[in-house]
């Protein structure tokens, strides 16, 4: 059985159809994408994953339990944690705080004792975020407080991680390979992560499976060599390509 | 069944009155995102301003009318939205409460100063005594008219917003201001429009109801409570729910004041029944869905460690000591009032300033705190102190219940609700408070330990106060502390990381209604008094005012509200009697001060110290235009 299990998924805004009918797992150990145009409906499926929007039909099961009226909170009690694509970071805290008081919040909920201050020194070093410890979040870098969203995720030990963009805002080349690394490190520990990602390159090397979106509606689903191939795929990210063409011309 | 009809008219009148008011409000709300807490006080203005013309210059009705309706509450409220109302865009809601809370005071202050409320003034209802009978019962030309005006307002709202451009152009600044400015709308000219209709639907109410009742400032104003609650029914959006909410809220009051004997302890009931039906739609409301992606501002300043609290706490009770030789009683009590009045909006500074919730009710914490002082510790006993935090803790997690799965609007909509209500149930009652409206209160008596004379009790005040600061920047330091910074900071990241935003919230409010207890009942010991008239929900808006002054987010902010609040009466005295001259100076400087989120107290101590290195640091970036990408800049997300 799958860690998670997203079952005909349809959310309406009002007359807008943002997800229609959207089905897919998730494996415990792998890191498996969510790709798409701008609007296709990956935030909006991530939002019904954890809790933030209610399906208009369709189900969410975490280890095969029907989660879907679930509250945000308690399906991060069951092990689903995120991060945001719009930054929601404790600003006014600085960057160990941030993944302290996650830790602290977790030891509210969680049975058993646990240290939470050499939890948060570990996890300062292990994303990378240890320079700017010390410093209130609301001033540093987009691409550094996104890693404390990352932190910040994985001081509540979670099982299933949503990543919404969490490359965006990270330099080319190296930053992104260290971030493909934490990934792949992630999945060998047993995580489940799904992403988010418009850093098809990043994608395309460490998801073992890739569910693509357009227009709310699953279109693909594979492994990377067979997205790259598959046409309608193409298709989807050309319109999108003219879309931006026509913006930055604008 | 003539009875049944005449209630049913009666009802039907004043559900027609709340309508428009009510309207007014959606109609501001839905497209400024401001929820105006001082449309009340704009329509009580404006029923001045008709008396003004009607009555004291003789106009005729009718050019008086149009010109307050159709020319000075419009622009009025145009006024409003381009000098205050605008710079709000995205502010968090506590702001803009604050804003609107400070012109609803300024206003009551203006309106008690330009017409001295010692003279009693009347407005004639309409073509008075004229009237027909309906089935035996007399229904006279004004209620005639103000039915028919419910329902051409009704009509005109419908015509305005689904069959003309600019109605149009406000719904779709509804929907989304971003989208709508790009398609042609103009979202400011669009909200300026809203705003002038508000002013002139709440002129409408105020000049239709102001005949009914004594031409008073604060009831005129306090009605708008009323309306609040018929537009809750439509949950600040839907204005045929909130005609429907209004209808039942005046035919309920009706109904009860006919059929039900009101007498002994639930005389007061009568003005609380929409206070009550307010709580009612609070509680069938459904909870607020949580949203990402919205504006941060977070401007908060660092939190002073360990030795620099206790340093300023010894410093303060130090410097207390030595002035109290040099201080007459007057001073003295002075004094005592501002660090009494501090400790009250330290409970503020705990609630706001960390958790960024609003409470417009806590004056009356602090009465519960000096009810129960007088009540337990009339000998001077710590129990009675104990029973004051006890007491108003209680009461305050019972109040915030219902509300605290909403958002902090509703809370603080509560709050406010909750206040009237003991205005109007608890206060003046005289199990509570006696024939005489007083209860005496004991000073503090520690074995060994007097602080019966005042010089000693100033002291103790000083103490008390450092005490409190102590505690809650302690608090601040801790884990519960940064739990309330980050819950203020993204309620939606604490979610999504396992934490019930309930149970912190209602323990918040619980803490911070204690501590405004312990206030209240130290300034009862101060006076030796607490009276039914010192605790009422119009006291606790200075109160909210005057430490968002000072700053909100710091106890030496508290502390500089305390003194301004005791000092406003030495100005009193010095320019001499002006009525509502203590609003009028509130209202004013909340409003000049009060969009700074850090004070006065911030300012002060932008010294060179780290905290002015910091606050330079974390300035917010100007507003994004829209379209910009959000990566350019850090932490804030571009509105879209």
């Amino acid at each position: 059985m799958s860690l998670l299990q997203v079952e005909n998924l349809t959310i309406r805004f009002g007359g807008l159809l943002a997800v229609s009918d959207v089905s897919f797992d998730v494996e415990p150990g792998v890191v498996t994408a969510l790709i798409g145009p701008n609007g296709a409906g990956k935030t909006t499926t991530f939002n019904a994953i954890c809790g933030l929007n209610q399906p208009t039909t369709g189900r969410v099961l975490f280890e095969g339990r029907d989660i879907s009226a679930y509250k945000p909170h308690e399906r991060a009690r069951l092990g689903i944690a995120r991060t945001f694509q719009r930054l929601e970071v404790f600003g006014s805290l600085t960057a160990r705080e941030n993944i302290l008081v996650a830790a602290e919040i977790r030891r509210r909920w969680a049975r058993g004792h646990y240290d939470v201050q050499a939890e948060t020194e570990e996890i300062l070093d292990r994303v990378g975020i240890r320079s700017v410890a010390d410093e209130r979040v609301d001033a540093i870098p987009t691409g550094l407080a996104r890693l404390v969203e990352l932190g910040r995720a994985l001081a509540t030990r979670p099982r299933l991680m949503l990543l919404d963009e969490v490359s965006s805002g990270l330099g080319e080349g190296e930053e992104s390979d260290l971030m493909a690394e934490l990934l792949v490190r992630f999945a060998g520990e047993g995580l489940a992560v799904l992403l988010v990602e418009h850093d098809v390159d990043l994608v395309m090397r460490v998801c073992s499976t890739i569910h693509v979106l357009d227009f709310g509606k699953l279109i693909a689903s594979g492994t990377a060599s067979e997205i790259q191939a598959n046409q309608v795929v193409q298709a989807a990210y050309l319109g999108e390509a003219d879309e931006e063409t026509m913006e930055a011309a604008q | 069944m003539e009875q049944f009809i005449a209630f049913t008219i009666i009802g039907v009148v004043t559900g027609s009155v709340y309508a428009i008011a009510a309207s007014g409000l959606v109609v501001t709300y839905v497209t400024s995102g401001i929820f105006n807490v001082a449309h009340g006080a704009i329509g009580m203005l404006m029923a001045f301003t008709y008396w003004e013309l009607r009555v004291h210059q003789n106009w005729p009705a009718p050019l008086a009318l149009i010109v307050v309706v159709f020319v000075i509450a419009p622009l009025f409220g145009a006024l409003i939205e381009r000098t205050l109302i605008r710079k709000l865009r995205d502010a968090p809601v506590a702001t803009s409460l604050v804003v609107t809370v400070a012109l609803m005071v300024f206003l009551i202050g203006a309106a008690q100063g330009l017409w001295t409320q010692s003279e009693s003034r009347q407005l004639i209802p309409f073509f008075s005594p004229g009237g027909f009978l309906l089935s035996g019962v007399f229904v006279t030309w004004h209620e005639t008219i103000t039915i028919l005006t419910a329902g051409a307002v009704a009509i005109a709202l419908w015509f305005i917003l689904s069959r003309t451009r600019t109605g149009v152009a406000m719904r779709a600044v509804v929907d989304d201001r971003d989208l709508a400015a790009l398609n042609g709308a103009r979202p400011f000219q669009v909200s300026m429009l809203s705003w002038a209709m508000g002013a002139s639907l709440a002129s409408i109410a105020g000049i239709l109801l102001a005949p009914a009742l004594q031409l008073n400032v604060t009831v005129l104003t306090f009605l708008v409570i009323n309306a609040y609650a018929a537009a809750m029914v439509g949950r600040l959006r839907s204005l045929p729910l909130t005609f429907l909410g209004a209808m039942m809220l005046g035919l309920a009051e009706s109904y009860v004041t006919g059929y039900v004997q009101l007498g002994g302890a639930f005389i007061g009931l009568r003005p609380s029944l929409p206070t009550i039906f307010l709580f009612v739609v609070l509680l069938t409301m459904p909870e607020a869905r949580l949203r990402a992606g919205r504006l941060l501002r977070t401007a908060a300043p660092p939190v002073p460690g360990r030795n620099r609290s206790l340093a300023g706490a010894g410093i303060l009770v130090g410097v207390a000591f030595l002035l109290s030789f040099g201080m007459d009683a007057v001073w003295l009590v002075r004094g005592g009032q501002a660090l009494a009045f501090g400790m009250i909006m330290l409970s503020l500074v705990l609630l706001s300033g960390y958790a960024g919730q609003v409470s417009l009710c806590q004056m009356t914490f602090a009465g519960l705190g000096a009810f129960a002082m007088a009540k337990v510790g009339a000998d001077g006993s710590p129990v009675g102190l104990l029973a004051a935090i006890v007491l108003a803790g209680a009461v305050g997690a019972l109040v915030a219940l219902p509300a605290l799965r909403l958002q902090g609007l509703y809370l603080a909509l509560a709050t406010m609700a909750f206040a009237v209500l003991m205005d109007n149930m608890f206060f003046p009652d005289r199990r509570a408070f006696g024939t005489l409206g007083n209860l005496e209160v004991s000073r503090l008596k520690l074995p060994g330990l007097s602080f019966e004379g005042l010089q000693s009790y100033f002291v103790l005040l000083a103490i008390a106060f450092a005490l409190s600061a102590l505690l809650t920047q302690a608090i601040r330091r801790g884990p519960f502390g940064r739990l309330l910074a980050a819950m203020r900071d993204s309620p939606v990241a604490c979610a999504t990381l396992g934490l019930s935003l309930t149970r912190t919230k209602l323990t918040v409010f619980a803490i911070s209604a204690a501590l405004a207890g312990l206030g209240g009942a130290m300034f009862g010991g101060l006076r030796n008094s607490a009276g039914a008239t010192d605790f009422l929900m119009l006291q606790s808006l200075p109160v909210l005012l005057l430490v968002v002054v000072g700053g909100i987010t710091t106890a030496g902010g508290a502390l500089i509200g305390g003194i301004a609040l005791a000092m406003i009466p030495v100005i009193q005295d010095f320019v001499g009697t002006i009525d509502g001259l203590n609003y009028l100076l509130a209202g004013l400087a909340a409003l000049s001060i009060g969009r700074s989120p850090n004070g006065i107290a911030a300012m002060l101590s932008a010294d060179g110290r780290p905290f002015k290195r910091r606050a330079a640091a974390t300035q917010e970036p100007p507003p994004l235009a829209p379209g910009q990408p959000e990566e350019v800049t850090p932490v804030v997300a571009a509105p879209s």
